[in-house]
């Protein structure tokens, strides 16, 4: 394989002219900001929000991890225990895992891939973004008056029974961000439906827009199944009426399956735009067209499909039939085959190509070997026998979190660093971010290998207290995320440092053919000075040329 | 092909008529022309009433799940709701539904006065739909139909079902109230959206150039339509009823 490092940064003039009008500059205040209706600044309000979210939900975990150092629990109560993983859990799920990619860089970017000048429905996506704070303040305020003790998933009758947590609070929270993801996802859809540029045909769009396009169809279909979940929960908490409560004649079974209706189709939510982003990073980074885009681009929209029909592998120990169960495990074996189809045509595109290790690169790199092993060991879990056993274990935590941490986290890197110089104009610290990388990959290892052991060997998730035989694995859980941590700290830093310190980049540092960056880094406020033309496909790095070159 | 159509190249059309004073008032930024932004308004609605679909789908699925579980004491407290009030309901509704079509059609034809007096009709009809409901929720409160708050176990004893199925009758009651009650609401949310077009419409502000709010209230107002016309026979009409 060729190793060769991308051209540097065209050298900067000596006096840099004066800055051209940008969305950033185009007017300043609070207010300009926050009663914005550009995609591009809500993408930035979102991704402030969803940082502070992300690190208030770490917070959390790294208490428990803490506590677990010692078989007897170091540090809390078991009340307090409770709530530290469930504020984990509600956090990074509902407002981390599943906001981030969409609003975040599918905000900024979806527009400016398919040469639009903004979202279909700004103002639309402006409500979005206020739902999500007021949700958040919902949630939080909930978590951080009371707590709420049942672990993310709200299992009835324990949540309708408990009467001294705030779990109505937290489901306001949860369905207020619920219907932000899903205007989102709306706006999503109807944008590539109906201002794609000319020329932009579906098949040249950006297999990050089909992940978004995919992400958004389940979205739609699926949050408001969620809602109405939840709100039957609390007017069951509220009223005393068994709708799921078995003791008041309601069916247990029935809020597990309307959960996991939502909550499974979610995991695909979370990882389907981590996949779209890898698509983007690995062409560029590889200077070759990514092999078999048409494949590529229709797994996601087959993942989505499959995705609704998988929602009972999560209840093979509930009390459903066999049959039943038999079929759900048979069809979440359907779904790794479009998933590999993914992952074959990211190897297949590195096959030689000329590689270059920028960090972008180094983030979705670390991306393929950590949801390939997240994904392998959800073929065990798959399987109706194995799961009997490994049930409620670390197993399945390790396994889902290589899947949402080490896959969809590392992918969400990989965007940010790609994309930063689109946002901001700036390049941050090339040395720090690499080590940053590194630190994360070596850190996430540490943490969740050691829990696949101890999962396997039978310890069951969300305990207080373990046997004293899982000693070793669960302190080598704990450096490791303790390493983590550092990790994830360092981007903070040096992405803020690069705000005002880092070099001006030109428009297209990476030498990218996407749409996106035939404009100038950062964008104006209308994207486009003229709307452009399209015509080739999004990955023509063998020619280099843009997707609006004729 | 419309006169326009007759008369004009697309060209010509859009320098007369997608550039005028109308398109620089009503057309965002991100869209080429009036009718771009109309259709993708249109479609914006549709998709978010598969949303809706989903959201409604939710409690009929639940419905149906009791119903398997056990079809005679569902169709025993499915006769105590008050057909006779649910199918007058039925009918108002569906009349408001063709005033609204009416209304968009003479704005089609330009005849703002006329879709006004239609609109006009679409949300009274609305306010006596819920007028009706009102009159029928009264009447559920005296029969003791209201789960959890004025319910007596003993009456439905009397009427065959078992002590143990209880719970059966509580239930559906409870779903009674509920997708009764968020039809409600989708209906209030549309007698305020239709209200707001008639006003509108009244200023003079939609035409047959451009009436997208308009379009897309009237499918909102047929969407909450076609949900109760699913939803009644779900509730009211899984028992046989004799007059």
């Amino acid at each position: 394989m060729t190793i060769a490092t991308l051209p540097p940064p065209a050298p900067l003039p000596a006096e840099p002219p004066a800055e051209r009008s940008n969305y950033l500059n185009v007017s300043y205040g609070v207010v300009s900001w926050l009663l914005t209706k550009d995609h591009k600044r809500i993408a930035i309000l979102y991704l402030i929000s969803v940082t502070a979210m992300f690190f208030l939900g770490g917070a959390a975990i790294s208490i428990v991890r803490l506590h677990l150092i010692t078989p007897q629990g170091a540090l809390v109560s078991a009340d307090t225990y409770n709530r530290l993983f469930t504020m984990h859990g509600v956090i990074m799920v509902f407002f981390f895992l599943v906001p981030v990619a969409p609003a975040v860089l599918g905000n900024f970017c979806l527009p400016l891939m398919i040469g639009a000048k903004d979202l279909a429905f700004p103002r639309i996506n402006l409500l979005s973004w206020y739902l999500y704070v007021v949700g958040g303040a919902w949630t939080l305020y909930a978590m951080l008056t009371e707590g709420v003790d049942t672990g993310w998933t709200f299992y009835a009758p324990y949540s309708s029974q408990a009467t001294h947590y705030n779990v109505v609070p937290t489901l306001i929270g949860l369905v207020l961000a619920g219907f932000s993801s899903l205007f989102t996802g709306l706006n999503f859809i109807v944008t590539t439906h109906w201002l794609r540029a000319p020329g932009l045909t579906w098949f040249r769009l950006p297999i990050f827009v089909w992940a978004m396009y995919a992400t958004s169809f389940i979205s739609l279909l699926a949050v408001p199944v969620l809602a109405m979940a939840l709100i039957l929960l609390m007017l069951e908490r509220l009223l005393h009426i068994g709708i799921f409560d078995p003791a008041l004649g309601g069916d247990p079974l029935l809020f597990q399956h309307l959960f996991w209706f939502y909550s499974h189709p979610a995991v695909y939510i979370m990882i389907l735009p981590g996949m779209g982003i890898v698509s983007e990073v690995i062409p560029c980074f590889a200077r070759k067209a990514l092999f078999g885009y048409k494949f590529v681009a229709c797994s996601s929209l087959a993942i989505a499909f499959l995705s609704f029909l998988v929602w009972a592998h999560h209840m093979f120990v509930a009390g459903i039939t066999l049959y039943a169960a038999l079929i759900f495990s048979c069809l979440s074996f359907l779904v790794a085959v479009p998933s590999a189809i993914k992952v074959f045509n990211w190897t297949a595109t590195l096959y030689k190509g000329s590689i270059a290790f920028e960090t972008p690169m180094l983030f979705c790199l670390g991306f393929v070997a950590l949801f390939t092993s997240g994904g392998l060991t959800g073929l065990f879990l798959a399987t109706l026998g194995v799961d009997m056993h490994v049930h409620d274990t670390y197993f399945v935590i390790a396994h889902f979190h290589f899947i949402m941490v080490g896959g969809m986290v590392m992918a969400y890197m990989g965007g940010l660093h790609f994309w930063w110089p689109k946002m901001t104009g700036r390049m941050y610290s090339q040395w720090w971010s690499r080590l940053a990388a590194l630190i994360i990959f070596v850190g996430f290892f540490l943490t969740f290998l050691p829990q696949f052991v101890v999962g396997y060997n039978g310890m069951p998730r969300r305990y207080y207290q373990y046997v004293p035989e899982f000693q070793v694995w669960n302190v080598l859980s704990s450096a490791g995320a303790s390493i983590l941590a550092v990790g994830y700290l360092l981007p903070l830093g040096y992405l803020f440092y690069s705000l005002r310190y880092g070099p001006r980049t030109g428009d297209n540092p990476w030498g990218a053919t996407g749409l996106e960056w035939q404009t100038s880094s950062p964008p104006p406020r209308d994207n486009f000075a003229v709307t452009p033309t399209v015509y080739r496909g999004p990955y023509e790095y063998d020619t280099g040329k843009a997707q609006n070159e004729p | 092909m419309s006169l326009r159509d007759t008369l004009f190249t697309p060209a010509e059309q859009t320098a007369l008529f997608d550039h005028t004073f109308l398109a620089r008032e009503r057309l965002e930024e991100q869209y080429a022309s009036l009718p771009h932004q109309s259709e993708t308004a249109a479609f914006g609605m549709w998709v978010f009433l598969a949303t809706e679909v989903m959201f409604f789908g939710t409690l009929f699925l639940a419905v149906g799940a009791y119903w398997c579980l056990d079809p005679q004491t569902i169709e025993l407290a499915s006769l105590e709701l008050n057909w006779k009030i649910g199918s007058i309901n039925t009918f108002v509704l569906l009349a408001s539904s063709l005033m609204m079509v009416l209304a968009i059609h003479a704005t089609q034809l330009n005849q703002q006065k006329q879709a006004y007096r239609y609109l006009l009709i679409t949300a009274g009809l609305g306010i006596c739909f819920l007028g009706f409901k009102a009159v029928e929720y009264y009447i559920d409160y005296r029969e003791n139909l209201i789960p959890g708050f004025k319910f007596d176990d003993a009456e439905w004893i009397a009427r065959g079902v078992d002590a143990s199925r209880i719970g059966y009758v509580k239930i559906f009651l409870f779903l009674y109230w509920v997708m009764t009650g968020f039809h409600a609401l989708h209906v209030t949310i549309g007698i305020i959206a239709v209200s707001v077009m008639a006003v509108l419409t009244r200023r003079g502000r939609y035409s047959r150039e451009y009436y997208s709010p308009l379009d897309v209230t009237g499918l909102y107002w047929h969407f909450v339509d076609v949900v109760w016309i699913f939803l009644f026979p779900t509730l009211y009409l899984l028992g046989t009823h004799t007059l």
